[in-house]
């Protein structure tokens, strides 16, 4: 029983303290879950982990979450998850609301909107470097479709104001048409849907 | 009803965004400040940027700060919980199936189709974010020469960073709030 117990405890403070100290977002928690949970403590093996991080990465919602409760749920069942998210959950909760306590009071004051009106280029360079290397990903498949559907998408969103949960809906009724589509003919060729989501 | 409301819409954001992190940005963007009156596009903007200084998912990051600012600390347990609430129910049931089937090719596909779209969301949100920083505004205003000339100039530098050295995002959001401090101090 102790012994279960100092096992959940483990399980809330590792991922209590990856959440806490992870900048960046799910691509940088999950090599940090992977040290932790397959090298340090053997609770998950190397190739499970690799499959639980596919399915972290295409399920919906903040991936280090999805990640935490896959883990959670592999070493301790339903309970181990629901320490997992909590673990993962709650720095952001305490820090983030810190911040908005005193958020109107900094906003205010002039260095810091300097520093902020920086770091808002800074994030838009970020997210720009996310974009282009993404598109090499997918330009690497050297396909038509998703190009297509990429174009597509960016007009529809950015200028026609289409809603993205229908955007989503009909890009994923699409990608299973086209891999049924393709999957029939032949059962061995096609690599393409592999879950291997790029940072 | 402000507590479901926002749990709605937070339960949304969770539900939809695939793709970790980037991808439940033009989501919360959507959500938060084109359907609801919650907060203008410069806050937005705002949450985004203490969103990438500070640990955690963006999409929590935002819940609770959206949650706070809407409805107080109460608020911001509701939104997160809304948050999670999709990705608990889904993992899970993924993870019952991967351990009984491992391989599915509809699943699969679907994720394969969803890979485009998320890219496209995420270069309009991006898109939405430099011109916000550019011009105080999310579209291309008509006279771009009200360009401000600081920021450009920290966009490119911290684009030419991470895509010639790789730099960690961290690192380049830290010396782009450090070169805001100096370059608009000095112009």
């Amino acid at each position: 029983m102790s012994g279960n117990a100092q096992k959940y405890w483990k399980l809330f403070a590792s991922t209590f303290e990856l959440s806490a100290c992870t900048f960046g977002g799910g691509f940088v928690i999950i090599p940090l879950m992977r040290k932790k949970f397959v090298d340090e403590l053997h609770w998950v093996e190397e190739q499970e982990m690799l499959d639980l991080t596919a399915i972290a990465q295409s399920s919906p919602g903040a991936i280090a979450v999805n990640a935490s409760i896959l883990v959670g749920y592999h070493v301790a069942g339903r309970l181990g998850a629901l320490l997992t998210v909590l673990g993962t959950v709650l720095p952001p909760l305490v820090i983030i609301s810190l911040v908005s306590l005193c958020y109107t009071v900094i906003r205010d004051n002039a260095a810091v909107s300097m520093v902020m009106a920086g770091m808002l280029a800074g994030v838009g360079a970020v997210i720009c470097d996310v974009v282009v290397t993404m598109c090499q990903g997918l330009l690497e498949k050297k396909r038509l479709l998703p190009l297509v559907m990429l174009a597509a998408v960016f007009v529809a969103v950015r200028f026609l104001n289409v809603s993205i949960v229908a955007v989503i809906l009909v890009c994923g009724m699409i990608g299973a048409a086209d891999m049924l589509r393709r999957r029939a003919p032949e059962r061995s060729g096609g690599s393409d849907g592999e879950g291997g989501g790029r940072p | 009803m402000i507590y479901l409301e926002l749990f709605w819409s937070f339960f949304q954001i969770g539900l939809f965004s695939i793709g970790g992190g980037y991808a439940a940005m033009p989501l919360i963007e959507q959500q938060v400040v084109d359907l609801h009156p919650w907060l203008t596009m410069a806050q937005f903007a705002d949450i985004m940027t203490i969103a990438e200084m500070t640990p955690g998912p963006i999409a929590i990051n935002s819940a609770t700060f959206v949650g706070i600012q809407v409805a107080g600390f109460g608020g911001a347990i509701v939104a997160t919980l809304g948050c999670v609430a999709p990705s608990c129910v889904i993992v899970l049931t993924l993870a019952y199936l991967y351990y009984h089937f491992r391989k599915l090719t509809v699943v699969q596909g679907i994720l394969a189709g969803l890979r485009p779209a998320v890219i496209a969301m995420i270069a309009s949100a991006g898109l939405s974010i430099v011109f916000m920083a550019f011009f105080g505004q999310r579209t291309l205003p008509a006279d771009p020469g009200g360009i401000d000339v600081v920021a450009a100039a920290i966009f490119a530098a911290c684009f030419f960073c991470l895509r010639k050295w790789k730099v960690n995002p961290i690192g380049v959001m830290a010396g782009a709030g450090a070169a805001g401090l100096i370059l608009y101090s000095i112009f």
